[in-house]
């Protein structure tokens, strides 16, 4: 099980804009990725490639969240969703 | 489908004059039953499959939509056909089914528990609750094979025909592709009216005979006359031509007058800062309307006094040095508020509202004037302060006596009930200044409901009677010293009516930003003799449509500019 943590960058929170960007990307990935908020079990853990989930979600700009995955790739897949966590779309 | 022409009339609320095939508003979605059972010779396998390929089906128009799109509206676009293919939703949706329930109703409860959740989330997140039910409206309508609810989707402007418009139907109204709007009901203050004048589209409302129309249907609608021509001829087709090649307005300036240089303060209609701001942007000379209740709707509990300060603050900072009229709350009838209003009463808009509702909760109004009070000293805005629904020269005392105490020194009263125009003189020897809201004052003296599309034609700020109530309201303005009486109401906004407002002798006209380029160009190729002269004859016709066919025909620029 490949985990990596990530800190929300969209100031707006993982809202709609971030979250589509986001979901669109995870549901994109070779393999299936959860998303949990730090320090939540990984059994809570949400499907990241599900914009409601992902709204449901809470995460405010600033918060820790947790990826995990498992299978080839994962790793490579985790870096690059963390990054897209990290980034603040709404200043593009 | 006949090639016979066929004219038929309802209420002219927006003027334009346009030609452009016909699609109908269709039928609200009726919710599907608690838990219903998959139907008989359906498998739990083949329900699962057939709300995969509505949920896929769904999807795939947003997307398709979104890719035309651009900017916000594509990014929203992009997120609702993301929650229409919601992997999460559609497992919880997947567990009722197993367990027996149909695809429909599967879908509607899932959603409905998302929705939920992200209500009690509340702010930004409450907002998306309301996309995830229309996905789940959508879902349903293609589970049903039905079209849609909602604005249709096409890519060819149209005209829309529709019952009525509710307010959220506006967000949804692109102006490029919806040329016109024609009403089976709703009256000239109606939803409809309001949303068409706000986005300069041509408008019918309460034209029975328009339920009629069918999809694709070719129609002339005539915004000004009232009217909707099927089979458009020659006639029609140079009318639409004409006004399709009118003058664009010049914009306004900042300065209303007429062409004799007698000066015509022309103010907005706001509900906040943000509105403000653009209704600054816009050239208007003040806010003649400050709606406070815009800053309550939709909350449980009284606003803190922070809270209050910082919203009209936000009005007051976009425009320093200049007047702002603050109404205090106007709760009840259309917009109750739950800490106010009591949701019981018989008949509200004759009930315990605006400023009566200061007898029922006591408190409230004096905590507001106070909020007034402190942000008025922290800007530089002139601030008016005015109660709504005055009924007696008592009233317009204990109110101002109350804003007085709250060390506001400009406090006056809205005239929207009968018995404050003919008593404007007392009103007026009791506070400082007046304003006439036309869309409650035409609702009481015609007494006939502003929502009521059968009673559309009475419910017109044209009638002569009105007329005469907002000229006893200047008599008595003149009376009492020559006070200053503004119009806040939507018969403002109408560039012929202000005109006759102006020449009953209204100081200053407050209305929709949108509306001011249009009023103001009017306004400039008229003198005041001339405006005194359409008056008088306005108060002499017989009826609402005689006044308006009577006045607009001495003001030839409305034609060159497509008013």
């Amino acid at each position: 099980m490949a985990e990596r943590t990530a800190i929300i960058g969209s100031r707006v929170g993982l809202h709609a804009r971030p979250a589509a960007i986001f979901a669109e990307a995870a549901g994109e990935a070779p393999v299936e990725v959860t998303i949990a908020l730090e320090g939540e079990s990984a059994e809570d853990a949400l499907d990241a490639s599900s914009i409601l989930s992902l709204m449901g979600l809470g995460a405010e700009y600033g918060t820790t969240v947790v990826l995990r995955a498992e299978g080839e790739g994962a790793e490579a897949v985790l870096h690059q969703l963390a990054v897209i966590l990290e980034t603040d779309h709404d200043t593009e | 489908m006949s090639t016979e022409q066929h004219t038929f009339h309802g209420v002219g609320v927006s003027a334009g004059r346009v030609i452009a095939p016909v699609l109908r508003m269709p039928q609200p979605l009726q919710a599907p039953a608690d838990g219903a059972p998959i139907e008989a010779g359906r498998s739990v396998e083949s329900e699962a499959q057939r709300l995969a390929d509505a949920a896929a089906q769904v999807a795939a128009g947003l997307k398709a939509r979104a890719a035309a799109a651009t900017g916000d509206a594509q990014a929203v676009l992009k997120a609702t056909a993301l929650m229409a293919s919601d992997k999460t939703l559609q497992k919880s949706a997947a567990k009722l089914i197993s367990g027996g329930t149909c695809a429909e109703s599967a879908i509607w409860e899932a959603a409905d528990a998302v929705a939920t959740q992200l209500g009690a989330l509340g702010g930004y997140m409450a907002e998306r609750a309301a996309d995830v039910l229309d996905v789940r409206s959508r879902i349903v309508a293609a589970l049903r094979g039905v079209q849609a609810p909602g604005i249709p989707d096409s890519d060819e402007p149209f005209v829309l025909a529709a019952v009525d418009l509710a307010p959220a139907d506006t967000a949804t109204l692109d102006p490029a592709k919806v040329l016109a709007l024609v009403t089976s009901d709703g009256g000239p203050q109606s939803h409809t009216a309001i949303i068409a004048r706000s986005l300069g589209l041509p408008a019918v409302v309460a034209a029975a005979q328009s339920t009629a129309l069918a999809d694709g249907q070719l129609v002339y609608v005539d915004g000004v006359a009232g009217t909707v021509t099927t089979n458009p001829g020659t006639e029609q087709r140079q009318l639409a031509a004409a006004y399709a090649r009118r003058e664009e307005l010049p914009e306004f300036d900042g300065g209303g007058r007429l062409a004799d240089g007698h000066l015509v303060p022309l103010l907005a209609n706001v509900g906040g800062g943000a509105d403000a701001q653009a209704a600054a942007a816009a050239g208007a000379q003040g806010v003649g309307l400050l709606r406070t209740e815009f800053c309550f709707l939709g909350r449980d509990a009284e606003p803190s006094h922070d809270e209050q300060v910082a919203a009209y603050g936000a009005v007051f900072a976009a425009f320093a040095g200049k007047k702002v009229v603050v109404r205090t709350l106007d709760a009840g009838a259309d917009k109750p508020l739950p800490f106010l209003t009591d949701a019981s009463e018989p008949n509200p808009a004759l009930g315990v509202r605006g400023y009566r509702t200061d007898k029922a909760s006591p408190g409230v109004l004096e905590r507001q004037l106070a909020a007034i009070a402190q942000a008025a000293a922290e800007h530089q805005a002139q601030v008016w302060t005015m109660a709504p629904m005055i009924s007696t020269p008592a009233e317009a005392a204990d109110f101002a006596a109350m804003a007085a105490r709250a060390g506001l020194a400009t406090a006056g009263a809205m005239i929207e009930v009968p018995s404050a125009a003919v008593l404007a003189g007392g009103i007026l020897a009791r506070c400082d200044f007046v304003s006439l809201g036309t869309n409650d004052l035409t609702q009481y003296t015609m007494a006939a409901d502003r929502q009521l599309g059968a009673l559309a034609a009475l419910n017109d700020p044209w009638q002569p009677a009105v007329l005469h109530l907002v000229k006893a309201s200047t008599a008595g303005a003149a009376a009492a010293g020559g006070k200053p009486v503004g119009v806040c109401g939507e018969a403002a906004a109408d560039p012929a009516l202000a005109v006759v407002l102006v020449g009953l002798g209204v100081d200053t006209l407050s209305m929709n930003k949108r509306a001011l380029a249009a009023v103001s160009a009017v306004l400039r190729t008229i003198d005041l003799p001339t405006a005194q002269r359409l008056a008088t004859l306005a108060l002499d016709a017989e009826s609402a449509a005689e006044a308006r066919s009577l006045v607009r025909a001495q003001l030839p620029q409305l034609d060159r500019f497509g008013l």
